[in-house]
């Protein structure tokens, strides 16, 4: 409870701290205008071109069926990322054949591309959600399950032995002494995958779904409609900022305050 | 009737695999006394410690602890590296189940003690000087008041202003409390200045006592002339120039 009321607290003074940010993304805006005057507007449209296309859009209930669709998507996978990726991350930490046995089959499936998955995918489950969603799951699950089995395999015998001296109680342990070390692998994982997930989803849509952001980018590429493609690149990366700067960046420094 | 108080330990063997590190170890250690045990690094100073504070398990003889309570202080200070001053300090307090307010107030009065200062109360350990580490782990395993204290040579990374400082501390809280602490070191001045009891312990070929020396001089007058004099008279010693192999030049 007490961990909420500070991130509530510290919260203005780090939207304060945003005012650097904003003034980049201006800066880079501007490049933009002049990337548009070099060359025109079939290439690459103006940023005023792009985000009136972006309100037009906004104001269209399909487009936000759309939007709502692939949210959908990327929430079921990271999900189920999450939760198996700790589970299984964390139990096999807990044993050294079984983390040593891991470890190979992971690097496999961080280096096998996601576009391979996609192909396969679209083999085994057809066009659509179940497709899309598993090359969520394939391409975010590694990164968690990575760094719930760090976190398990890095806790030190040092202090393990230091609790016991102080007698603590296994509750205490659980709580005080394996928690916080392995949340501070954890969280940092997640955050990677839910990025992952995000830009996954949108791929996976483009090439196997008849909705969704990604299936919009396809038809957009088509019909040659750059503002509306970069409409939706748009939406896409103010998702991700917007997720990741307020809700997640304060959790984050607050979690890691003691490092 | 009271029970008695003591560490007795009784023909303590130990040995990692193939490699045998102690050899019938036998001392007691009785309440309000303090036993350093001395010898070079690598000695089995260390697994004698953990096996009479229960890390390790006793493979054969016998340690009897009937102290009531028991706490730890290591060579690092091995803080949480997430939890405050304060909450660092209190974890002994915690784990036997005291309230957050009766142990935020003990925690606080010990740091004190233990030239912590207001400030730092709520820093985490990372912006803490080893120094000051050493201090709050002295403090944290002071401060659930134990009846016997292992010490784990917790002076051997500190400046000797503070080693002094520290160990200043610790002799008040012997004195005033009737603290028994079992001390391990290679540094002899720091076990004389400390003991009651000295125990060498020469580790070729097995880890085994070898000489005992006795100190009946008041702790608190022991000065640095005394200190001196002592390890100058030690250091002579034909078994602890056999022990830590000085040469003599």
């Amino acid at each position: 409870m007490n961990f909420f009321i500070k991130i509530t607290k510290d919260f203005p003074s780090y939207l304060w701290s945003g005012w650097g940010a904003i003034s980049s993304i201006f800066l880079f805006l501007a490049f933009w205008d002049m990337g548009n005057q070099i060359y025109g507007n079939l290439i690459l449209p103006s940023p005023k071109e792009t985000f009136s296309t972006l309100f037009e859009m906004l104001k269209d209930e399909n487009m936000i069926n759309e939007i709502l669709i692939t949210t959908k998507r990327a929430v079921i996978g990271f999900s189920i990322s999450l939760v198996f990726g700790t589970l299984l991350g964390l139990l096999s930490g807990l044993f050294i054949t079984t983390s040593m046995m891991s470890r190979p089959i992971v690097t496999i499936l961080m280096g096998m591309p996601p576009i391979a998955w996609i192909v396969l995918a679209m083999i085994w489950f057809g066009m659509g959600d179940m497709t899309v969603i598993f090359t969520v799951i394939v391409a975010s699950f590694p990164i968690v399950f990575i760094g719930a089995l760090q976190g398990t395999r890095t806790l030190e015998g040092d202090l393990k032995e230091m609790a016991d001296s102080f007698h603590l109680p296994f509750r205490m342990k659980l709580f005080d002494l394996y928690f916080p070390h392995i949340f501070s692998y954890i969280f940092p994982a997640w955050i990677g995958a839910l990025g992952m997930s995000w830009k996954i989803v949108v791929m996976a849509e483009l090439l196997s779904a008849n909705d969704g952001i990604g299936s919009a980018l396809a038809i957009a590429r088509s019909q040659l409609d750059t503002p509306t493609a970069l409409a939706l690149v748009v939406i896409m990366i103010a998702t991700l900022l917007l997720i990741e700067y307020i809700i997640l960046e304060p959790i984050k420094r607050e979690v890691e305050s003691w490092r | 009737m009271e029970i008695i108080e003591e560490l007795k330990v009784q023909n303590v063997s130990h040995s990692f695999g193939f490699s045998d590190i102690l050899k019938d170890i036998s001392f007691t250690l009785e309440k309000g006394k303090v036993i350093s045990i001395v010898g070079p690094s690598g000695g089995g100073k260390t697994t004698l410690l953990h096996l009479c504070a229960k890390l390790l398990k006793l493979e054969s003889g016998k340690i009897k602890n009937s102290f009531t309570s028991s706490s730890f202080a290591f060579q690092e200070a091995r803080l949480l590296p997430w939890k405050n001053v304060l909450d660092n300090i209190a974890l002994g307090l915690k784990a036997q189940g005291i309230s957050k307010e009766k142990r935020e107030k003990e925690a606080k009065e010990i740091a004190l003690k233990f030239g912590l200062g207001k400030e730092d109360f709520y820093k985490f350990p990372k912006d803490l000087s080893g120094g000051m580490k050493q201090r709050v782990s002295f403090a944290r395993a002071l401060v659930t008041n134990p009846t016997l204290l292992f010490l784990d040579e917790p002076f051997s990374a500190l400046d000797i202003g503070l080693k002094k400082e520290l160990q200043t501390l610790l002799i008040e809280q012997i004195e005033e409390k009737k603290l028994s602490v079992l001390f391990i070191t290679h540094d002899l001045m720091e076990a004389i200045k400390l003991s009651d009891e000295i125990l060498v312990l020469k580790a070729e070929p097995v880890g085994h006592i070898i000489k005992k020396f006795n100190f009946e001089f008041p702790k608190k007058q022991r000065d640095n002339k005394f200190v001196y004099e002592q390890t100058a008279k030690l250091l002579s010693d034909e078994t602890i120039i056999n022990t830590f192999e000085l040469e003599l030049r």
